[in-house]
């Protein structure tokens, strides 16, 4: 008998155990690849067959050779019920009478199969070629560059509640048997979808399409009909459904599946009838999202303006200053990026009105979404080019992409880096040149500076140690010197100057032993070895 | 003096580059007794002597400057943490901040003038009083004040304007020779 069962069951991996659930489910109304995923058949090709000739297939084994045209040993004693008469086709609507084999094939051909009870349609309307074409001329739309893609799936909520409800039918059917499943045998409906679906978009784009990659494809199912399904949830585990800001319902997939985890079957089979309701719509497909991982571009800027900020500034939701470091820096880089936005950082910063001069100060653009990514170190030479012509404010080199770890370098440090700076220094005492000897002499000053009163509106009041490595002079006339400084990073070099109402001491007043303002301040260097310098 | 100074440097000085100089005249009917509040443009607040008040313009000596306003009250206990500045005391226009007791027994109380948080007062002036007379309006100042974001406009209402003070004091001489 084993024998005859075993012939009979064509491609499909099937066993005698499987023919009760085969059963079972086709009676709830359940897809034949939903089928196939309660009988944990891992076997991915089954899945790929065509909807209708594995729906045959399933049929054809249920009636284990009784009802089927090739199967001329009617044994009725194989299966356990009388098969035929019970078995309620979801390919045929209404149908619940021994239909001659011939007469099921021509209404397969002409009428829809109702909507699958669990997966609502998703693996039987949206995973075929005609889907794979829509998803990838989507994705070809948007005018990506990539050489491989992850596809991702996201399901209604409710899809769980309905897995789960089926679940507990298998479940009965198992244990009737006195077989051994767990629910976590159950294939996956996303899990048989990417095993369809991969291979078929994989064709269109002609790439592969891999469990891991730099480039997101993202495909999503609603439900609306069925988003009630969820609700009862609610009040049995009211503790998993807790409000979030940032979502829309309280009733999120994981949310969900936390709660099915604690409610006891007994209590769900009473709220949610099992098998669960037959849906009269499918799932919508949501447009499809396409999203590339960030790519990083590093270099060096000069500043040579004392009218440019470093950002963007706005007083009061009012522009100040037509443009910033970051604008004239990230504009060609978007462009060129093709990058729906961007985030901007750098090893400290500069005051508006500060230059930075020599090597420049290291800074580091995310640019997020980029359609292009790759680029050849020719063409991020001539992406610095561009950069460097737009503007004579700025200027840009070791212009290069790097990995978003080697960013963290930049930051790394930071408070322990020397930075240079360049001052004009005016003095309220008429002065000599010898009046300003005693500067170069200074080692190692150490300051203690308040926070200053320009920044305290936003940062918290502290006093904090720095060091003035080394200074020296120039004399240029008796009420101004030029003053370069050599300083741990984090000195605030205009409140060392002025002061700041003695809010930092020792500052240059009480060296000078006048009052001294600064004119003119200029970043000479900034001390970060990194991102590394590019030759020609 | 201060002519000269700004003629030789060409360029306005810190005050004048961040800060809108405020006054209060006459605190509490005491005449003369006037307080300069400069309001940087990030809306913290530092109170300091107006050069017309009698300490500076009489060139007095200090004895004593007091910031414990009261039995249970010393503004030298206040601490501000964090960027919101939480636990510093706040203030109204007619919070004292300190005493100033002069070698010649007047005391004069100093006022905030405006509503906010006290972020730090000017523990150099305990112990260089002299700062009060040589730098008023730097390195003597009084206390930090941070107003509330929602009063930054507002708060300096109830003030005068830097020639609208000029105005008050020049009227001053006009009516009495001797005015404080
Ligand atoms: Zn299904």
């Amino acid at each position: 008998m084993r024998k005859i069962a075993s012939k009979d069951l064509g491609m499909l991996p099937l066993k005698e155990k499987d023919r009760p659930i085969v059963r079972a489910l086709l009676s709830a109304g359940c897809c034949a690849r939903c089928i196939l995923r309660f009988c944990c058949i891992g076997l991915q090709s089954a899945y790929r067959q065509s909807y209708e000739d594995l729906m045959n297939e399933l049929q054809t084994f249920v009636s284990a050779g009784g009802c089927g045209k090739s199967h001329d040993v009617a044994d009725h004693e194989h299966t356990e019920d009388p098969p035929c008469k019970r078995v309620k086709l979801d390919t045929v609507e209404g149908d619940t009478e021994v239909v001659p084999h011939a007469q099921a094939e021509s209404d397969l051909d002409t009428a829809e199969p109702k909507v699958c009870v669990v997966c609502l349609g998703v693996l039987q309307h949206f995973c075929d070629k005609t889907f794979a074409k829509k998803v990838s001329e989507a994705v070809t739309a948007e005018g990506y560059q990539f050489d491989s893609l992850v596809l991702s799936v996201s399901l209604p909520a409710q899809l769980s509640v309905r897995e789960h409800s089926t679940w507990l039918l298998v479940k009965k059917e198992v244990r009737e048997k006195g077989l051994c499943l767990g629910k976590d045998d159950v294939i996956q409906v996303k899990e048989a979808f990417k095993w369809i679906m991969n291979g078929l978009v994989s064709q269109e784009l002609c790439v592969p399409v891999l469990a891991k990659s730099l480039f997101e494809v993202s495909v999503g199912f609603t439900h609306p009909e069925t988003d009630g399904d969820c609700h009862f949830l609610a009040t049995t585990c009211s503790d998993c459904f807790k409000p979030a800001k940032n979502k829309q319902s309280v009733f999120t997939r994981m949310a969900v599946v936390k709660a099915l985890e604690k409610i006891t079957d007994e209590n769900f089979r009473r709220q949610f009838p099992c098998p669960p309701k037959c849906p009269t719509t499918r799932c919508t497909a949501q447009d499809i999202q396409c999203l590339h991982v960030s790519v990083f571009v590093a270099g060096r800027y000069n500043k040579f303006s004392r009218t440019l900020p470093q950002t963007p500034w706005v007083i009061d939701g009012e522009r100040r200053m037509e443009s910033s470091v970051e604008e004239l820096i990230t504009a060609p880089l978007l462009s060129a990026f093709r990058s729906e936005g961007f985030n901007f950082s750098s090893s400290g910063r500069e005051d508006v009105d500060v230059r930075t001069l020599g090597n420049g100060r290291p800074f580091a653009v995310e640019l997020l979404n980029p359609h292009r990514s790759q680029f050849s170190k020719e063409e991020v030479r001539e992406l610095q080019e561009a950069i460097n012509k737009s503007s004579d404010k700025i200027r840009v080199r070791d212009l290069q992409i790097v990995t978003r770890d080697a960013v963290g370098h930049m930051k790394e440090g930071e408070e322990e880096k020397t930075k240079s700076y360049g001052a004009l220094i005016w003095t309220q005492r008429p002065i000599e040149k010898e009046d300003i000897e005693f500067i170069k002499d200074i080692k190692e000053l150490k300051i203690a500076q308040k926070t200053p009163l320009r920044v305290l509106h936003r940062r918290p009041l502290a006093v904090r140690q720095r060091v003035i490595h080394t200074m020296t002079a120039r004399f240029l006339d008796a009420h101004h010197f030029h003053l370069h400084l050599r300083t741990q990073a984090g000195t605030y070099i205009k409140e060392f100057v002025h002061g700041d109402f003695g809010r930092t001491r020792p500052n240059l007043c009480d060296l000078m032993k006048t009052d001294t303002d600064i004119l003119e301040l200029d970043v000479e260097s900034v001390d970060v070895d990194w991102p590394p310098a590019v030759g020609d | 003096m201060e002519g000269n100074v700004t003629e030789h440097r060409g360029t306005p000085s810190v005050i004048d580059r961040y800060f809108t100089r405020w006054y209060k005249t006459d605190l509490k009917g005491k005449p003369c007794e006037d307080h300069c509040i400069l309001q940087h443009s990030n809306r913290i607040c530092v109170i300091t002597l107006a050069e017309s008040h009698p300490i500076i313009q009489k060139e007095k000596k200090i004895q004593s400057v007091n910031y414990q306003i009261s039995a249970g009250c010393s503004r030298l206990q206040n601490k501000v943490s964090g960027k919101s500045k939480r636990g510093g005391q706040f203030l109204t226009e007619l919070a004292p901040l300190c005493r100033i007791t002069c070698t010649d027994g007047e005391e004069y109380t100093i006022f905030s003038c405006i509503r906010g948080r006290l972020l730090e007062v000017n523990e150099d002036i305990l112990t260089r009083p002299s700062l009060l007379l040589e730098k008023p309006s730097t390195d003597g100042y009084i206390a930090v004040i941070l107003p509330k974001f929602e009063e930054s406009k507002s708060v300096t209402d109830g003030l005068l304007s830097r020639a609208e003070y000029e105005e008050v004091v020049s009227k001053r001489t006009a009516v009495k020779p001797e005015p404080c």
